[in-house]
């Protein structure tokens, strides 16, 4: 029983962190169809722009106080990780938009190549660490010496998560922003000729979808306090089946279903073997898609004929 | 145009005004991963360098190449573009067409004595076997997963995983039963081909991007198997000490039995890697014969049918399942093949050659060379794997940028970046066109605008 | 094969798709030889009861059954629903039940063969490469399911040239021989249209369903499709199952007419009946049922 619930805390703030980056997933896809498989790196990207900026907030700005420096470091990452993700839409998708469809996912797959060697070839191909940045936790239950733990890292992931989702949510369901966003998933040709600027609400998608994968990279950051260039594509790939079991286009889909592959993957390394969990993440992917392709949450796809 | 001075007043401007922008962009983007390097003190805690230098040199190069385009290559190629095409190009581009196969494959079969002419014994090992051997494993590669993607329209990322099981089923069978190379390569290939249809079947009815997603997650599940069951596969450490083959039964060695010896020849290693060489020369010709053969097939033809449109190919009565089984297994078939000679010419497997990197590899090569296209393919794989190759000795550009610079860094870098540049400026690869597959009268090529590229 | 014995049932045909009834207790029956026309406004469900016979959607409910060789197979009906079979067959003929059977069966065992309404060519092959993909079959079997013909047996090369020698007849009865190494894609509307039922036609059908052949025809390319169908009626006795809204074809060439409206038939009979049928009158003029009379007092019925 400890050990489930101990299990379970562990599994919600990992999920939370697919979670955000399933978000990405999600919009991309809804909006102009495409896999972005470059996501789990720009992922990687904002946790590496996180380690700078917390090094340079704290050992050359010298800001002691942790939460400022935290909330530096967040928007900062944020910031730097939505500049790229801008830019790379710019560059590698927008020239291929119209173009042969498989164009964009084989784009989105070099950049995916791109972005992680160009972090070992900067940064350097070993494990950067740091010092846990936040440390302590509240002793939830103490019984037959085993302490089910909820650090104090994890109920930040929580709190940042549960703050941003809610952000996020206002954006797309109550904006202008979020109303074109919908209008271009329906029909991309309908919404510009009624006045949406299809093409800044698409660079707009990129721009919120970097956001909050800078948002789970610096907790990922905090987290687990290492970091490399190869971070990128197992993480990408959870979160990815996240939002396929979520529902591919359904923006609680992905964070539910990112709490789902977080669970299922802590549960199975306490449960079973560790060695076979990513295993598990991958055959829970194909599972979903051969057997529900449109997830929990997303609307059958009808062939009409 | 009757104000040309004020207009490229105004323009410079312009230029001048992006130029700053874009180098703005840059700088922005590039600040913290190359203005700043983490890197460990004596303490082994992490530290930050600067790195202005260098982040100011890129955001110059930057900001000029951006001035220059809109200066002067974008006005010159607007002048070319007004200029009327020539039309002797075309007829002088497809006679290239025309003669470029019977030359490539002439070329082929005199490459090694070529080499060994010109640079020796010692010098041909490393051109026969790290370009002549490395890239055919790529066309052979290509040309596999080309019936899948680029006849079939089937988006497979998990090519991989048919080349790991070739590789792995030639390593595990010839050491533990002994079995010659003869034997294991058709079985290897039998072996894929049934595991392409087993993981074909539950997912070949999902649509294109998915069924690119499951193939990649079936590839890594085969992968990190690989790597978790040690007791069959000796995990990461790999298998070492396969069973190299021999010249239909006269092994390679030094032995008085050996290919030297018993051809009255002084030993040296390179007879080994010729015979390599022409081995999966040999497996490519076999590929590339067998695919021309199966275009002009009912088969082949429902497979472009079916990339075309699939429900008008079930309204003609065509078993979709069946024929995008047959493409998978043929496909995985050719992978299996290439897979065992892998392992007969390394004597080495580990897990970490049959990562996702490779199957991308191979589906840049097919997508670049030109979804369908043979020759395509096969320039795409000299371009791609000959290009990294080379990556891995330009020796003399540590001499330009100082003795720390290593060169095959850059390689995977490149080659993202290559693979995204191709897709921006040529999606549909180098050979576009489609060329029917029988005709009445004459053979006329037809346009990429109207050929389908497939679901996935 | 006695012209005029039916050749389809169509019984309580019944699709839902959620909440939507496109199709609701639909019963006709179609007439070997003839031309058989499904006509009824925008949305009537005409499409719908297309894909169930062809096998692209499978029924909410309801039987469809078409019949090979001799009328008197019919008696086997019963039997053949009862033990959930596909198909039966006797010494004088073979039932199908399509809606049992998976939408490429339809065409390979039962030989129904149809055109889509948004025209579906593959528009990257050329019009020949378009009419060997419908002979796949019988090709296939000539080709030793591949093997033979990847060793290059000679038998595949002989069947290949016969089945060459179809699609030129074809392309030459289409008026489309010239441009047969031409992509399909190439073509002009009209001329793909011809091409689609062309290679309909190549599938060796016994009953040939075409959705809307004559949209988008100017009327000399509607007289020339009119002389086509009459003409594969006449010679091939082929019977036709034909969707269309334009009257002219319908009135001129069906011996047949089916009017669906709201997915229930609304009336049934040969065109003159249709023609003066109030009802049919008042669905394609969009009013209620109660207004019926009201509307043939205007109309002046
Ligand atoms: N796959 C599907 N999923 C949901 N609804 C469908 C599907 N196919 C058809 N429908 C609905 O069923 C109804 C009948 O459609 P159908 O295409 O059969 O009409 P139709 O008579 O062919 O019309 P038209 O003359 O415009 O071609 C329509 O309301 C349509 O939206
Ligand atoms: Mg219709």
């Amino acid at each position: 029983m400890e050990v489930f619930i101990q299990q379970l805390i562990n599994g919600i703030t990992l999920g939370s962190i697919y979670g955000l980056i399933a978000i990405g997933y999600t919009m991309v896809f809804g909006i102009i169809g495409m896999v972005n498989f470059a996501h789990g790196d720009v992922f990687m990207v904002s946790a590496f722009v996180a380690l700078i900026a917390f090094l340079f907030v704290t050992a050359w700005l010298g800001i002691a106080s942790i939460t400022v420096a935290l909330l530096i470091v967040l928007i900062v990452a944020m910031l730097f990780t939505s500049l790229v993700n801008w830019v790379i839409e710019r560059l590698a998708y927008r020239p291929l938009r119209g173009s042969f469809r498989l164009a964009p996912l084989i784009s989105a797959i070099g950049m995916s190549i791109f972005l992680s060697n160009f972090v070992q070839v900067t940064q350097g191909p070993r494990n950067k660490a740091i010092p846990p940045i936040v440390r302590g936790e509240i002793i939830l239950m103490d019984h037959n010496n085993y302490a089910v733990a909820l650090s104090y890292k994890q109920l930040i992931i929580w709190g940042v998560t549960a703050v941003l989702l809610a952000a996020f949510w206002y954006l797309v369901a109550k904006t202008r922003l979020g109303r074109a966003q919908r209008a271009c998933e329906q029909d991309q040709k309908m919404a510009a000729l009624v006045g949406v600027n299809v093409d800044r609400t698409i660079s707009m998608t990129f721009v919120i979808a970097a956001a909050l994968a800078a948002v789970a990279g610096t907790m990922y950051l905090m987290y687990y306090g290492v970091v490399s260039f190869s971070d990128g594509f197992v993480p990408g790939v959870k979160a990815f089946t996240a939002a396929v079991l979520g529902g591919i286009g359904s923006l609680p889909g992905a964070v539910i279903g990112g709490l789902l592959i977080g669970l299922i993957e802590t549960f199975w390394s306490a449960y079973f073997t560790i060695d076979y969990k990513d295993v598990a993440a991958f055959s829970v992917l194909a599972i979903t898609l051969i057997f529900l392709p449109q997830g929990l949450f997303g609307r059958p796809d009808v062939e009409k004929v | 145009m009757d104000k040309p001075a004020s207009s490229t007043g105004v323009d410079f401007v312009h230029a001048a005004k992006e130029a700053c922008v874009t180098a703005a962009i840059t700088f922005a983007v590039l600040l913290p991963l190359i203005g700043f390097e983490t890197v460990s003190n004596i303490d082994n805690k992490l530290v930050l360098h600067m790195r202005w230098g260098l982040l100011f040199s890129i955001v110059a190069i930057v900001g000029v190449g951006r001035l220059l385009m809109a200066l002067v290559i974008a006005p010159w190629l607007a002048q070319r573009r007004m200029r009327p095409v020539a039309p002797a190009t075309s007829s002088w581009l497809s006679a290239v067409g025309r003669w470029f196969g019977p030359f490539a494959v002439g070329f082929a079969i005199v490459y090694p004595i070529l080499v060994l002419s010109t640079s020796g014994f010692s010098g041909a090992l490393k051109w026969v076997d790290n370009f002549g051997i490395q890239i055919l494993i790529y066309v052979m590669l290509g040309w596999g997963l080309n019936i899948v993607v680029g006849l079939a329209g089937l988006l497979d990322l998990g090519y991989v995983a048919f080349y790991a099981v070739g590789a792995y089923s030639y390593a595990l069978l010839a050491k533990e039963f002994g079995f010659s190379f003869w034997i294991l390569l058709p079985l290897a290939g039998i072996l894929s081909s049934f595991w392409g249809i087993l993981l074909g079947f539950p997912v070949l009815r999902l649509r294109g991007d998915y069924l690119a997603i499951v193939t990649l997650a079936f590839g890594e599940i085969i992968r990190l198997v690989l790597v978790n069951f040690v007791d069959l596969t000796n995990g990461y450490a790999g298998i070492s000490s396969i069973p190299r083959p021999s010249f239909f039964g006269i092994p390679f060695n030094a032995d008085d039995n050996g290919f030297a010896a018993v051809f009255g020849l002084p030993f040296t290693p390179v007879y080994r890697t010729i015979f390599l060489y022409y081995l999966i020369l040999a497996l490519c010709f076999l590929t590339a014969f067998v695919t021309v053969r199966l275009r002009r097939l009912p088969v082949g033809r429902a497979w472009e049918a079916l990339r075309e449109d699939e429900i008008a190919c079930r309204s003609l009565g065509i078993n979709t399942t069946n024929t995008k089984l047959t493409a998978f297994s043929i496909g995985a078939m050719f992978g299996g093949f290439a897979g065992s000679f892998f392992a007969a010419r390394q004597g080495f497997i580990s897990p970490e050659s049959f990562t996702f990197l490779e199957s991308a590899t191979v589906l840049s090569i097919v997508v670049l060379g030109g979804m369908g296209s043979q020759i395509g393919v096969a320039v795409a794989a000299i371009f791609f794997i000959g290009g990294t190759e080379i990556m891995r000795d330009l020796d003399f550009l540590k001499q330009i940028f100082g003795s720390s610079f290593d060169p095959t860094q850059y390689r995977m870098l490149l080659f993202g970046f290559g693979m995204v540049i191709i897709m921006v400026f040529r999606p549909r690869g180098l050979v576009s066109t489609r060329s029917p597959s029988i005709f009445l009268k004459e053979r006329k090529t037809i346009s990429s605008d109207l050929v389908n590229e497939g679901h996935g | 094969m006695a012209r005029g014995d039916n050749l389809l049932k169509v019984e309580h045909l019944t699709m839902r798709f959620g909440g939507l009834v496109a199709v609701d207790n639909l019963s006709w029956q179609a007439r070997e030889g003839d031309i058989t026309a499904l006509i009824g406004p925008n949305g009537a469900g005409k499409t719908t009861v297309f894909n169930c016979i062809t096998g692209f959607y499978k029924p909410t409910e309801g039987r469809i059954a078409l019949r090979h060789g001799d009328a008197a197979v019919w008696d086997e009906l019963e039997s053949l629903t009862e033990r959930g079979k596909r198909h039966i067959t006797t010494a004088g003929g073979s039932l199908f039940q399509l809606e049992r059977m998976p939408d490429f069966l339809v065409t390979q065992q039962a030989r129904v063969a149809r055109t889509f309404q948004n025209i579906r060519l593959f528009a990257g092959m050329t019009l020949l490469e378009n009419l060997l993909v419908a002979q796949h079959n019988s090709l296939m079997l000539a080709s030793g399911y591949t093997l033979l013909g990847v060793l290059g047996f000679p038998s595949y090369r002989a069947a290949e040239r016969a089945a060459v020698d179809v699609a030129r007849e074809w392309l030459d009865r289409v008026g489309l021989l010239d441009r047969a190494d031409d992509p399909a894609g190439d073509l002009p509307y009209g001329a793909q249209r011809r091409l689609e039922i062309a290679r309909a036609m190549c599938t060796d059908p016994v009953l040939l369903c075409l959705d809307e052949p004559a949209a988008g025809l100017n009327p000399r390319e509607s007289a020339e499709l009119n002389e086509l169908l009459l003409s594969i009626r006449d010679k091939y006795g082929l019977s036709i199952l034909l969707i269309e809204h334009d009257m002219s074809v319908v009135m001129e060439i069906s011996d047949h007419v089916i009017v669906l409206d709201y997915g229930v038939k609304i009336s049934d009979g040969t065109p003159e009946e249709i023609r003066n049928d109030p009802k049919v009158i008042a669905a394609y003029l969009g009013v209620a049922d109660e207004e019926v009379e009201k509307v043939e007092a205007e109309v002046g019925l």
